[in-house]
């Protein structure tokens, strides 16, 4: 599981390539709020799911717990190029109300 | 044609991708579809995931798997010999967790019941035992019953 990021015009990318499940969710909680600490000069943040080869309902947990992180720091998270399983689990569980996908 | 494997690992997280990959190379030559792949990697992955979180909180157990195909159906069974589920209902309601402090999303069986065709969910004497079906679509004229 690799974490690439990038901040463009105030906007944190983030990039999550790889497979997110329970062995590797730990992990990437750990760097993801370790990103979201020490990144700076960004008011938003835009996860890019497109290289995520796979993911069950763990990522949801994962992602809700980044969107309460950065909800205390009024610092919105969208949602872009998610996998038809990633955008039925995020629908199903509701998660696109509190982080919005765009294209 | 039926055809059927069984093995057992240890219920740990690192087993997940094991689990799931085995079961997307085992029902291949059903000729499934990527996205009846991906279906299926998901609820196993949710099963198993099941276990590993909630089956054995002061020990290290296993999983034991078993596939069976036939014709365009396929069905798994996923069982532990852990601590069970208290109340079955209340842990198929969508978003239940009874880890709710552990960033956990309580669609587990939610999402294994919208990707299968059906999901069943008993208690053992030991443990817990999760079976699932699931039909191939383009094949579903050919419909055969296959169960354990």
């Amino acid at each position: 599981m690799q974490i690439k990021s990038r901040v463009v015009n105030n906007t944190l990318y983030i990039m999550l390539s790889g497979e997110l499940d329970e062995y590797s969710a730990s992990t990437v909680r750990k760097n993801l709020d370790t990103l979201l600490d020490t990144q700076k000069g960004f008011v938003q943040i835009v996860m890019d799911l497109s290289e995520l080869t796979f993911m069950d309902s763990t990522g949801v947990g994962v992602l809700i717990g980044r969107y309460k992180k950065m909800r205390e720091c009024n610092k919105p998270i969208f949602i872009t190029n998610p996998s038809r399983n990633a955008e039925r689990i995020f629908e199903m569980s509701g998660l696109f109300k509190i982080m919005p996908k765009i294209v | 044609m039926r055809n059927s494997m069984e093995i057992k690992f240890k219920a740990i997280a690192e087993n997940e991708a094991f689990a799931r990959n085995v079961v997307a190379s085992f029902v291949l030559p059903l000729n499934p579809t990527l996205s009846e792949i991906d279906d299926l990697k998901t609820a196993v992955s949710e099963a198993v995931t099941n276990v590993v979180v909630h089956a054995y909180p002061n020990s290290t157990g296993y999983i034991t798997m078993k596939v069976v195909t036939q014709n365009n159906t396929i069905a798994i069974s996923i069982s532990d010999n852990g601590i069970g589920i208290q109340d079955i209902e209340k842990a198929l309601t969508p978003f239940y967790t009874s880890k709710p402090n552990e960033e956990r999303s309580g669609m587990g069986f939610t999402v294994m019941e919208s990707f299968m065709d059906k999901l069943e969910v008993t208690n053992n004497k030991n443990g817990v035992t999760v079976k699932m079906l699931k039909q191939i679509e383009n094949k579903k004229e050919n419909d055969n019953a296959v169960g354990f």
